[in-house]
């Protein structure tokens, strides 16, 4: 009996009206855990009803603590029929059953309904009492810590990084099972929503105890995934870095990260404009069942340090993409492996073992790849997948990287901060190169060699120097294929792929040369599958990198010189491209001086020229191929039409957007601050379909989206869209959907405001301290000894205790507190005081008149709003004032217009965190209980 | 190749809203209304107008503000320039917003709901602002419907309205739906009416008086259609409104009533009939006239027509006083007060001056008649028909 879990229901407000004969609603509330409920007295007529509960009590074991929400539902009493729910509210234990994390859930929550939305709001209040558990074969792993963030939270220090952790769980989708015949949408949907909050529930927990045997007590940078299979079941897979992470003590280190999402087929993304070896797996038609697999390999801490080449736990993985200074020793360059499988309906639940060898074979291929970079360790790693009816690609990706093996051992370091070139440096022989690759000696160091151009996963680490600023390159594909069925389908596909893997990296390559720039940091590649066509989607951050060498030229050529006028167009085009790059260079302040250009110590050899190769046909869109054996620094191929394309690249003043957490060059950020979602879907009306047709399209809607954005957001220039991710999908036929494009803008301020944002704008240097205080990890230039944990005394109880006072003093019926939002893992301007819990929220909504809901945009719109909402709300409820770290990882659209009907799912994550502003850090944080019950009688009927 | 926009939306953390096109939207352009630019000679500026029907695009075009705000999104941005798009652009951006006023309209017709719902963010500020343009109303429709009872028949003949006024339907119906609602929910509340309003619908004073005066209006259907009424404006009415509830209803004697500012006291219209000795004796008459005859001669111009006609205008003033008491009386009270004082005084040429002094002399003057014994209840009366005179004479 390791647990008590109290729950009181105190009041109602705006609710609906159920009876239209009195225009009011008879509320009671439904109190569920695990299988037990209780009930409130019914409130009669009242839209404001006021119940003031007793405690309703559940003793319970902490593994169910962990794996159920509390199922708050809301009803209207009918005397002579049944009674109607009103709706529902989930509320996720997991942040009470740590210490140091929430003491309470008490406030006001949206009673949400499936099918209607929002619809009124429940002030509630949840305790939770834990006895302590001296059972050693326990299945729980309360007290391990969640975080999304993929640093090390700043209010913690990493004493050790221990490894990656996964976990996969499977089971029946209810909405494809039988008895979904027969009940209601409503009923599905609910059960689907319990479902899945059951299995993740279930997922932390599993992956808690692998943490714990690790001996470690925090998971960093966890990636929660959903893959909706369809008939074939559903699987809730986990990745994450797993760490001993305790908030007041020091000795905190990230832990490694489980992903246990199955992939397989992989080809591998060199930082060279090399085309990646593609090894395209074949098809395998299996039934598939998702198992946990143990593949958590934790470096043991105080174990020998790994030598670089040494052999190393099995997946060295880290889904961390931000290190404390000196961790990162090398980077070799993005690895990625993807595998096209065919889905078999799930027989056996609890044998998800097919699944987990998908993944294993995923990640054995990462790893080779890492290995055959010379790194002994993949950092910034992620998995996804992409399904489309029976076919499932699964990619995975990461960083090759060296670390330093000392952190592994000791967990952090005390020497001087390492060279801030020291991280472009190959890691790999250089008369063994795995690809050719320009080397060159180091711009900054001018001992070690580097690369021409660095491809990364990660964010761009704190300690780098580049010159200018950085932006936003994105690589956009599409590749039609024929319908198909099983096998055939995914050889298709299978065989697709290196070309379009290929194609995007071509891409990249050459817009980042357009833009002058040398590097990319947060590439993230998404290839998702539709019915009759692939789409390919990269994204990254470009920046110039110091330490590199800039970027050669652009070179076109055709592929008959003889003729006059071709030659003519092609040097016409050559103009247009160096005047763009001179242009870009302006813009992005790239200046890098010109005369190290001498020193550069390899000769450049003829190859280093590369040519573009025009086909003769008379189409304007007609392919420039690039002679790939040549070398690389000039290389330069795109389709003309891209070319027309990336050089008319649209720029407006005062905008930038990256991908990454940080814009790279601008440091002045301002604590003004909007996170947004944008979801769009085109429909593609002719069905003759041609690659270039595809291209142009889906081109034309990435640009467009940001267009968009950039004039939405015109109020907050100077601004800087950040973290901007990316997400298509091809949802049926024909329909692009890009999906969940989640982006935060920050403003920062232009050289010309500076002066009036002198709060915002020492704000890095304000976290620098802050973390030298805290974390001695993160801090780049940290040259105190770290001291024992022990001695370390954190700010979080103070914290705690001045939150608490407030709430006390604020006045009942406060207004709504506001709660920040942002994808980002900290809030410019601010300082994060405490992390309050994971937050990990799955909804459905469905309508059955979407016409009257204003179509599919208005339910779109509203239900995105309503998520929102609920978000703000438990975190709110927390005591928290920001989430951070926030993604929406799933945005399922299904509509059916002639039905007039529509189904959306979504799930989001992000960390409950309380901030304090850098400025009034004495003052009280906005901290305000939500959940005052005198505020309810003040919004009644008066 | 063919590709169209099946679904787009742009959610924020913070509500984003543009007050601009909320305007638009409370103006009743519909969503599909699309915006374009018109890039004009000048390489700078840029307009922004709404395609909507041409009687109502030139007021656009007019607007300064559209023009600044163009000029200033494309100094600012460069977003609009050069993007073959930007009409798609500032579509997207029109319906995203439309959407979100759209759901919140339901909040705004209960504004305290406003600041504790959790389906948006909206800063304090700007949900101030969101309720106090959605209780604007325009002048020139709310004088078309002031004094008519707040009824389905009423809104049924709104759409004559609209081409009357201009203003679109969907905006007249707003604005009377405001009315009804702000009425059905003071009818039931006790206290004054300008103060149940400001904090029922958290609206700035002078937004919550000219409800006030709307509801008072509205609830004793006082007659402002006549021909004769046309040259007053809704701020006149507003203002005799306010200075009716002030003296005249049962607030200004108890202020714990239900209806308190909404009803005039019925004693005091009783007492009213007292008044007519100042007509009905002659004595008492032509001693009032002398007394105010005295006390003008040489101050004003047109002494001589004021001699003249003190009697009828006496007269006039006196039998509204009497009259109240009928139901009927009191909804011409204003066509009783033009035409029996205010036009004879106008074909006179009196000054808005000489027209302060007569009232002045005539209001005191009959403090000093000895047989009056109705002071207090003169004084209440008087005041009120002398501001109110004083507010309506004009052209």
């Amino acid at each position: 009996m390791p647990g008590k879990l109290k729950a009181k229901i105190v009041a109602g407000r705006h609710l609906p009206v159920m009876d239209r004969a009195s225009d009011l609603t008879d509320a009671f509330v439904e109190v569920k855990f695990g299988n037990t409920t209780f009930k409130t007295d019914v409130f009669p007529k009242s839209l404001n009803p006021q119940w003031n509960s007793e405690w309703f009590k559940f003793e319970v074991d902490d593994e169910d603590l962990q794996d159920e929400p509390l199922q708050i539902t809301v009803l209207d009493h009918d005397t002579y029929s049944a009674n109607d729910a009103i709706g529902k509210v989930y509320i996720d234990i997991d942040p009470l059953l740590c210490s140091e994390a929430a003491t309470r859930i008490c406030g006001w929550f949206p009673i949400y309904d499936t099918i209607h939305g929002i619809r009124g709001e429940i002030n509630v209040l949840v305790k939770v009492d834990l006895f302590n558990d001296l059972n050693s074969f326990r299945q729980s792993s309360c007290g391990v810590k969640f975080f999304c963030t993929t640093s090390i939270p700043r209010c913690y220090r990493a004493a050790l990084v221990h490894g990656f952790v996964e976990e996969l769980v499977v089971n029946e989708d209810p909405e494809y099972q039988w008895i979904d015949r027969i009940r209601t949408p409503r009923a599905s949907n609910e059960a689907r929503q319990r479902l899945i909050s059951l299995m993740s529930g279930e997922l932390q927990r599993k992956i808690g105890l692998k943490v714990l045997e690790m001996g470690g007590n925090a998971v960093v940078g966890y990636l929660q995934c959903f893959d909706l299979e369809g008939e074939s079941g559903l699987v809730v897979r986990a990745i994450g870095t797993a760490s001993p992470n305790t908030n007041t003590h020091s000795n905190t280190a990230p832990a490694s990260n489980a992903c246990n999402s199955p992939s397989k087929d992989s080809k591998e993304t060199l930082p060279s404009s090399s085309p990646p070896p593609f090894s395209p797996s074949k098809p395998c038609s299996r039934q598939s069942s998702s198992s946990d697999t143990d593949l958590s390999l934790t470096p043991k801490m105080g174990k020998t340090s790994p030598p670089p080449h040494a052999p190393h736990p099995e997946f060295p993985f880290f889904t961390l993409t931000c290190f404390p200074p000196g961790f990162l020793v090398h980077v070799g360059g993005v690895v990625s492996a993807r595998s096209v499988k065919l889905l078999d309906r799930i027989h056996n639940p609890d044998e998800p073992e097919t699944r987990d060898a998908w993944w294993e074979e995923i990640r054995q291929e990462i790893k080779s790849h890492a290995k055959a970079l010379g790194c002994h360790a993949v950092v910034g790693y992620s998995e996804s997948t992409s399904i489309c009816e029976e076919v499932c690609i699964l990619s995975a990706s990461g960083t090759a990287a060296m670390l330093n093996p000392r952190f592994m051992r000791e967990g952090c370091l005390d020497d001087a901060s390492p060279p801030s070139c020291g991280f472009c440096h190959i890691p790999y022989d250089e008369f063994n190169m795995p690809f050719p690759a320009q080397l060159t000696y180091c711009y900054r160091c001018r001992r070690q060699k580097v690369p021409d151009v660095l491809f990364t996963t990660i964010d761009l680490p704190a300690e780098a120097a580049v010159t200018g600023k950085g932006c936003l390159i994105q690589a956009r594909l599409c590749r039609t294929k024929k319908k198909a069925q099983g096998e055939v389908n995914a050889t298709a596909i299978s065989n697709l792929l290196p070309f379009m893997e290929y194609e995007l990296h071509t891409q990249l390559m050459n817009k980042l040369k357009l833009r002058s720039m040398n590097a990319l940091f947060g590439l993230r590649i998404q290839i998702s599958v539709g019915e009759n066509m692939l789409l390919g989607l990269a994204s990254a951050t470009g920046v110039y990198l110091s330490a590199l060498p800039a970027p050669g030229g652009i070179q076109v050529a055709g592929k008959t010189p003889s003729d006059l006028n071709y030659d003519q167009h092609i040097a016409t085009m050559q103009k247009r491209i160096n005047d763009t790059i001179t242009k870009n260079k302006e813009l992005y302040n790239i200046h890098p001086p010109e005369s190290t250009e001498e020193l550069v110590g390899s000769p450049i050899p003829d190859r280093q020229r590369s040519r573009l190769f025009r086909s003769t046909s008379e189409s304007s869109d007609e392919l420039l191929e690039l002679d790939l054996s040549h070398g690389k620094k000039d290389a330069f191929v795109l389709e003309r039409g891209s070319v027309t394309m990336s050089i008319n690249m649209f720029v407006s003043s005062g905008f930038y957007s990256c991908n990454t957490e940080v814009m790279p060059g601008i440091y002045n950020w301002t604590s003004g601050l909007q996170m947004f979602t944008s979801v769009r879907v085109y429909r593609l009306s002719n069905a003759n379909l041609t690659n270039q047709g595809l291209n142009k399209i889906f081109t034309e809607l990435c640009e467009n989206l940001l267009k968009s954005l950039y004039f939405k957001l015109r109020s907050m220039i100077p601004c800087c869209l950040c973290h901007v991710n990316f997400t298509v999908a091809v949802p049926e036929e024909e329909l692009i959907q890009m999906g969940a494009v989640r982006l935060n803008c920050v403003c920062v301020c232009g050289c010309v405001f500076v002066c009036l944002f002198v709060s915002g704008s020492g704000e890095n240097e304000d976290q620098l301290q802050f973390s030298m205080e805290l974390c001695a990890d993160s801090t780049p230039s940290n040259n105190q000894p770290t001291s024992k944990p022990s001695e370390r005394c954190s700010p979080l109880p103070e914290g705690r205790s001045r939150s608490l006072r407030s709430t006390r003093s604020m006045p009942c019926g406060a207004p709504v507190a506001v709660v920040k939002m942002t994808p980002l893992s900290f809030l410019p301007g601010t300082r994060i005081v405490k992390y309050l819990g994971i937050i990990n929220m799955f909804f459905i909504r469905e309508t059955t008149s979407l016409r009257e809901e204003g179509g599919v945009s208005g339910f779109l719109h509203c239900f995105i709003a309503e998520v929102f909402a609920m978000v703000r709300a438990h975190v709110a409820a927390l005591g928290g004032n920001a989430v951070v770290s926030y993604s929406m990882k799933e945005c399922v659209f299904m509509e059916n217009p002639n039905k007039n009907q529509a189904q959306c799912l979504i799930n989001v994550s992000g960390d409950a965190v309380i901030f304090v502003r850098e400025s009034e850090q004495e003052a009280t944080p906005p901290l305000m209980s939500s959940g005052q019950i005198s505020s309810t009688g003040a919004d009644g009927t008066t | 190749m063919r590709m169209s926009v099946e679904l787009d939306v742009f959610v924020g953390n913070t509500t984003i809203m543009d007050e601009e096109v909320y305007q638009f939207w409370l103006d009743g352009y519909t969503g599909n209304t699309t915006f374009t630019i018109s890039h004009t000679q000048h390489p700078v500026i840029h307009k922004i107008y709404p395609i909507v029907d041409l009687s109502c695009e030139s007021c656009f075009l007019s607007s300064p503000s559209e023009v600044n705000d163009a000029v200033k999104v494309r100094m600012e941005g460069g977003v609009l320039e050069e993007c073959e798009a930007s009409a798609e652009v500032l579509h997207s951006d029109t319906m995203d917003q439309y959407r979100t006023f759209q759901m919140c309209e339901r909040l705004l017709h209960s504004p305290a709901k406003l600041a504790n719902q959790l389906l948006f963010q909206i800063p304090p500020h700007r949900q101030a602002m969101l309720i106090e343009r959605y209780y604007a109303f325009d002048g020139v429709f709310v004088r078309e419907v002031l004094g008519k009872k707040l009824s389905k028949g009423t809104k049924k003949d709104l759409d004559d309205v609209s081409a009357k006024t201009g203003v679109t339907l969907k905006s007249c119906r707003r604005q009377f739906d405001n009315f009804k609602r702000v009425f059905k929910v003071v009818e039931e509340l006790k206290g004054p009416l300008v103060e149940n309003i400001r904090q029922h619908f958290l609206l700035s004073d002078q937004l919550a008086r000219n409800y006030a005066a709307i509801v008072f209006f509205a609830n004793n259907r006082f007659e402002t259609g006549k021909k004769k009424l046309h040259y007053l404006t809704f701020q006149d009415f507003a203002f005799c409104a306010g200075q009716l509830i002030s003296y005249w209803t049962v607030g200004a004697v108890d202020n714990m009533v239900e209806d308190m500012d909404v009803d005039l006291e019925k004693q005091f219209l009783q007492d009213l009939k007292e008044l007519k000795i100042l007509i009905t004796d002659k004595d008492l008459l032509d001693q009032h006239k002398s007394l105010v005859c005295t006390a003008l001669r040489g101050k004003t111009k047109v002494f001589n027509e004021m001699e003249t006609n003190f009697k009828n205008l006496s007269r006039g003033l006196v039998n509204i006083a009497v009259k109240l008491t009928n139901t009927k009386d009191v909804r011409d009270f204003f066509i009783d007060l033009v035409e029996k004082f205010i036009e004879p005084c106008r074909s006179d040429k009196w000054t808005a001056g000489d027209m302060r002094l007569f009232l002045t002399h005539y209001t005191n003057s009959a403090h000093i008649l000895d047989t009056f014994k109705h002071q207090v209840l003169w004084d209440r009366y008087m005041g009120v028909i002398k501001s109110c005179i004083l507010k309506m004479y004009h052209d």
